[in-house]
């Protein structure tokens, strides 16, 4: 069995990125963010990040301007809904890459 | 088990299962214990409260809501490096059960005394074995004793067994036949004990320095984590479980053995054997049951029967090739089973008749259910059911589709 050489006798990891896979994988539809209503990237200045505060996976920056990791987001929508700007719109997967395609 | 007589001053007690088992967890120095009463394993927890309340015992008793938490809590500490214990019965194992899986998955070398006792419905506090063999499939290691000495003794080898192997192990006992009768044990001193069981080594270190995650959500195939090592999928470590139950039978032999070296008890085989040596009819039962039986065989004897019992002690890992070896000789096999598995036999007889496959044992295997919800067994019914079925051997039907019930109906 190839696995026997990392020595565990039950499932053991280090804390890490990435240690449950690419959770971006399971996402069905993904944020989008407009800067233009953002309220930091408007400002300019560390100012409501209401969004870096609520994302349970820890995947939005407190940067200015702010970035979503989409290796990791799972597309929950709670950046949307938490947004007191109505920065973040929420768009289908599928349906964007439908129109990608065509 | 066979006695030896050893050098030093024995402390013999008058007690009951419950107490026995008491004593073994005490014995074996656990240190968090949490567990919630359930008849008819009352008296071993209300026992282990008192020892850790009089300061006999420097234990954590973890007073909790109910059995499932009991062993959340068993898990959970065993995994920050603790020897613990609980114990239960009936419903409360069948309560327990998805911890029962976890505490195995995680390969945490928990120890539960389980009092067998009858489950609903309807509600029965007596005893049969449907309990613990209802969870055979958990993963955990499985002892029945058939009295209160092996009760003691038994406590004491399972955490040496199970901090050997890391899979946890099920002590059980038979309710009221055991747990609530008197008999004299032999108490071994603290140093003996001590001498014999090495303190408790985690395989799991939680360091704050150095944080881990133990048992996460883990995908079904293999996977490279952060530090780019090739770690086991779901399958690999339910593969591992596996395995070390498969090894675990030299480790149990090991450890019965140098309990005897340190206390003239050996444990030497999976099971005990009474008059096998030349018998062709063989009755095979577990726990107290099969000591019942070596009273039936004694009637059997004096009629000029060639029988013998076999009581199995380990029941997982199932010892399939011992069993088959000692069973050689048999032409026919009674396996009196205190359970069953509906729509098909008892559990005991399943695992023998699986282990007697491609052996060329042309022997006639009969099932019988008996005593359960606390249905008497006498040994004359066990050695009528023999009588019984002595004709078969002339018919030559070595397999029936259901078993025999010893009931009314």
């Amino acid at each position: 069995m190839g696995t026997r050489y990392c020595q565990h006798i039950c499932d053991e990891s280090s804390p890490g990125i990435g240690e449950a896979g690419r959770t971006g994988e399971w996402r069905s539809s993904f944020p989008v963010l407009d800067q233009k209503k953002c309220l930091p990237a408007r400002q300019n200045k560390p100012a409501c990040f209401i969004c870096w505060l609520y994302c349970p996976d820890a995947v939005i920056s407190r940067t200015i301007p702010i970035q979503i990791n989409l290796e990791y987001c799972k597309g929950c929508g709670i950046c949307a809904q938490v947004c007191p700007a109505q920065a973040i719109a929420m768009v289908n997967e599928e349906e964007f890459s439908s129109e990608q395609d065509s | 088990m066979i006695n030896k007589k050893i050098d030093r001053k024995t402390d013999i007690q008058i007690l009951d299962g419950n107490h026995a088992a008491a004593q073994g967890a005490k014995l074996s120095r656990v240190q968090v214990i949490a567990a919630y009463p359930i008849t008819p394993q009352t008296p071993v927890t209300e026992t282990l409260s008192e020892f850790v309340e009089g300061g006999k015992l420097n234990a954590e008793y973890v007073a909790v809501e109910g059995e499932h938490s009991a062993l959340a809590v068993c898990t959970s500490a065993s995994m920050v490096g603790a020897r613990t214990f609980t114990a239960t019965s009936s419903h409360g194992l069948a309560y327990m059960h998805e911890m029962l899986h976890w505490a195995a998955g995680a390969r945490l070398p928990v120890v539960l005394a389980c009092v067998n006792r009858a489950i609903g419905a309807p509600w029965n506090i007596l005893n049969d074995q449907q309990d613990s063999i209802a969870q055979r499939d958990t993963g955990w290691i499985q002892i029945y004793a058939r009295n209160n000495q092996e009760i003691l003794d038994s406590m004491i080898q399972a955490y040496k067994i199970a901090e050997a192997v890391y899979v946890p192990v099920m002590v059980c006992y038979d309710g009221y036949v055991l747990s609530h009768t008197e008999m004299p044990v032999d108490v071994p001193p603290q140093e003996d004990v001590d001498r014999f069981l090495p303190p408790y080594k985690p395989h799991t270190i939680l360091d704050p320095a150095n944080p881990k995650n133990y048992n996460l959500v883990t995908l079904a195939n293999p996977r490279v984590n952060t530090e780019g090592v090739l770690c086991h999928g779901y399958m690999e470590l339910r593969y591992l479980l596996q395995e070390a139950l498969q090894h675990s039978r030299e480790t149990i032999i090991r450890v019965g053995q140098e309990f005897g070296v340190q206390f003239g008890r050996s444990y030497s085989n999976m099971f005990w054997e009474d008059r096998l040596d030349d018998a062709d009819i063989v009755i095979v039962a577990t726990g107290s049951l099969a000591l019942e039986a070596t009273v039936a065989t004694d009637t059997l004897r004096e009629a000029g029967h060639k029988v013998g019992v076999l009581g199995l002690r380990v029941f997982r890992p199932f010892p399939k090739s011992d069993v088959v070896k000692a069973l050689k000789k048999s032409r026919l096999i009674l396996v009196f089973d205190k359970n069953i598995s509906y729509g098909l036999e008892g559990a005991t007889c399943s695992e023998i008749k699986s282990a007697l496959y491609g052996n060329h044992l042309n022997a006639v295997v009969r099932n019988f259910i008996v005593g359960l919800g606390g249905r008497d067994v006498k040994a004359r019914e066990l050695a009528d059911a023999v009588k019984r079925s002595l004709p078969l051997l002339q018919e030559g039907v070595l397999n029936t589709e259901y078993p025999e019930w010893m009931c009314d109906i």
